[in-house]
């Protein structure tokens, strides 16, 4: 006798090419849903507009990631350099007038903090590393890294019905229609 | 090849240029499944004969050239390595920037090539970016070890120590550290987060196990929405847009090792642009010698066509020239500077002892390429496998040509030196190739050595308008010209 008890997460349907789900998506977009995505084996192009998303924000961490790199470098370089032990070496002054030769590090820095913050910033915009999810309980997800392509809608939308939500997929040309539910 | 099919239809807008049909990337018109299999398949299934027949010598010689080389240095004392007075970089620092100018076809291919939205690049980029870490792994052991006592070796790292010494930040040699370690780091990044969305592609066809498991770590968890891919693409372009700067600093501050010294032959502005083509010259010959063979072995002949061969060719074409020009600049200007100290040098190079360097450099970096001028050498893969490893074995030598023939004829007649490497010098030197082709072969066993998802986003069908006609009369030329007749009759 099984005890445990299911959650349902929402409908996972598949589409026949990208174009179909391109079409199906800007639908979906149209008809206000907000707790859904769509499952592609690669990007496509121009499904951001057709899903109703902004453009990433990612570079604005970028941006200022790879500043605290610039200061950074700078301030190592000058409070070693000038401050804490100034040493004239190949005639270069010990005073603010060095900066030309702590460019190279400066710039070096800023590229190693961006490359972090590019890092981590994705990380935390699409909210991995997880070890499971509830679609990878269904039976045909796996394809959505293959050949596949998916258009899942959670229960939790505020317009998420368990039949019309199901007939608006079929209507839009969704296939092998699938309840998805997680245990819990 | 492009050639013209004929006019795009004329719309509203007025006549547009005529459509030029692409050349596929991906012959067959292989589907996607097809994509994920093949390349899937050369992790899944049992290696051929070949790969052992690779693998095991070269963990060997890694294991005693590069395990054993560094025992019996760091046990004995770098007096074992042939560095004299005067040439005191020798062999290490040759080797050094031979390994590092390796890595920097890799990053030209993933983010100057992505930047500049050349599709080709998507079936060789993992590799080349794979060949990008492993060589600089390989060049990071030198300078480490070559600082002499080698656990004295984080002395280079600007943190504070038993002396109160800072590093000097206005020396080149700092600028190396910070340009090697920051150039490592981002390009493992770069490759990693590319790799995330082929992981998961494995991780999806295993069987449960250890090795979905491990799979599933590496790829994160990764599910392919698009809600993750709007924001995996923008990261993708961050990388690419700051590795394209990385990538020219990072040969540009190892030249500043060279340039910014008082030493006749080194002391020339030409060095940054010379040593950065240089490094892409090299690197892509280093791709083409571990690709074509390995396109074979896989059969990837479908994603790894000839005209991505054709293209690498002409980049080695295109900067073995630049590279052919820098030398003769060089020799220009020394004898136009009418320095003498400046012109012996490079009479010395020429015309010295260490002539067959010289000449080996010369006509394996500046003749051999030319015969891809030829459409013929370019198609005939035994020859351009010759002139890779031309390439390859002509790049080595030009480092030699620069550290140790300027190193052994320095100002004072007094310190002039003949160098000559030691055992285990060479054997260091034959460690690290081992060591980088073990790295390689556990590459292909382990991690999609094609990019999946990428090469997947070249098939014409990837493209959402594929087959919507009306909004985009122009897409899907290469395949329906009939179409496009129809359309332009009809608006007649």
């Amino acid at each position: 006798m099984s005890t445990t008890r299911k959650r349902v997460y929402g409908y996972l349907a598949e589409f026949k090419s990208a174009s179909a789900l391109y079409k199906a998506a800007e639908k979906i977009r149209d008809a206000g849903f907000r707790k859904w995505d769509c499952y592609s084996p690669y990007p496509i192009h121009g499904l951001d507009g057709a899903m109703g998303l902004k453009r990433s924000i990612l570079p604005w961490f970028v941006f200022f990631g790879g500043m605290t790199g610039t200061a950074t470098a700078f301030t190592l370089a000058y409070s070693t350099q000038v401050v804490i032990y100034p040493t004239v070496v190949q005639a270069k002054p010990a005073n603010i007038f060095t900066i030309p030769a702590f460019f190279p590090v400066m710039f070096e820095l800023t590229i190693l903090f961006s490359g972090f913050t590019v890092l981590f910033g994705l990380l935390a915009l699409i909210q991995l590393p997880r070890l499971n999810h509830p679609l990878f309980a269904s039976k045909q997800f796996h394809r959505a890294t293959d050949d596949g392509f998916f258009i899942a809608i959670e229960a939790r939308d505020s317009k998420f019905s368990p039949n019309a939500t199901r007939e608006l997929l079929a209507e839009i040309g969704g296939a092998n229609i699938e309840l998805v539910e997680e245990e819990d | 090849m492009a050639s013209t099919t004929q006019a795009a239809p004329e719309t509203r807008t007025g006549v547009k240029l005529p459509v030029l049909e692409r050349e596929k990337l991906i012959l067959n018109g292989r589907s996607y499944h097809w994509i994920t299999e093949r390349i899937c398949g050369v992790v899944e299934n049992k290696q051929p004969l070949l790969w052992w027949l690779l693998f095991i010598p070269s963990a060997i010689i890694a294991a005693i050239g590069v395990g054993g080389g560094l025992f019996h240095l760091v046990s004995t004392g770098v007096g074992v390595w042939g560095n004299t007075n005067r040439v005191m970089w020798g062999w290490p620092i040759v080797n050094f920037v031979f390994w590092i100018g390796i890595g920097h076809a890799g990053t030209l291919i993933s983010a100057i090539l992505f930047l500049t939205r050349q599709n080709w690049r998507t079936s060789i980029n993992r590799a080349a970016e794979a060949m990008t870490i492993f060589a600089v792994m390989c060049a990071g052991i030198f300078p480490a070890f070559h600082v002499g006592r080698v656990w004295f070796a984080w002395f280079l790292a600007p943190v504070p120590n038993a002396n109160a010494i800072w590093q000097n930040f206005k020396s080149p040699l700092l600028w190396d550290v910070f340009a090697v370690s920051t150039y490592f780091t981002v390009s493992l990044i770069f490759w990693f987060l590319g790799m995330v969305p082929d992981l998961a592609t494995i991780r999806d066809r295993c069987k449960p196990g250890l090795r979905k498991i491990l799979y599933g770590i590496f790829s994160l968890g990764w599910r392919g929405g698009n809600r993750q891919w709007s924001h995996y693409e923008m990261a993708y372009l961050l990388l690419a847009a700051l590795s394209t700067p990385l990538v020219l600093s990072v040969h540009s501050v190892v030249s500043f090792d060279f340039a910014t010294s008082v030493v006749p032959g080194w002391h020339t502005t030409i060095f940054p642009p010379y040593f950065v083509a240089g490094a892409i010259f090299g690197g892509f010959a280093m791709v083409l010698t571990i690709m074509v063979p390995a396109r074979f072995v896989y059969g990837l002949q479908d994603l790894i066509t000839m005209k991505h061969i054709d293209n690498m060719a002409k980049i080695i074409l295109l900067t073995g020239t630049i590279v052919g020009y820098a030398y003769l600049m060089e020799l220009f200007v020394a004898f136009y500077s009418g320095a003498i100290y400046e012109m012996d040098a490079f009479k010395f190079r020429i015309a010295g002892p260490y002539w067959w360097a010289y000449a080996a450099m010369m006509s394996c970096n500046v003749l051999s390429p030319q015969v891809f001028w030829f459409k013929a050498c370019r198609e005939n893969l035994w020859v351009v496998m010759i002139v890779a490893m031309c390439v390859n074995v002509g790049m080595w030598f030009e480092r030699f040509v620069i550290i140790v023939t300027t190193l052994a004829r320095m100002w004072l007649p007094g310190d002039w030196k003949t160098f000559s490497p030691s055992a285990q010098d060479q054997m260091l030197f034959v460690g690290t190739i081992g060591l980088f082709l073990t790295l390689f072969m556990l590459f292909l066993r382990f991690l999609p050595c094609i990019n999946i998802a990428e090469v997947k986003w070249t098939k014409l069908e990837a493209d959402p308008h594929f087959d919507d006609k009306e909004h985009h009369p122009d897409h899907g030329v290469a395949i329906e010209p009939a179409y496009q007749k129809e359309l332009a009759e009809a608006k007649s």
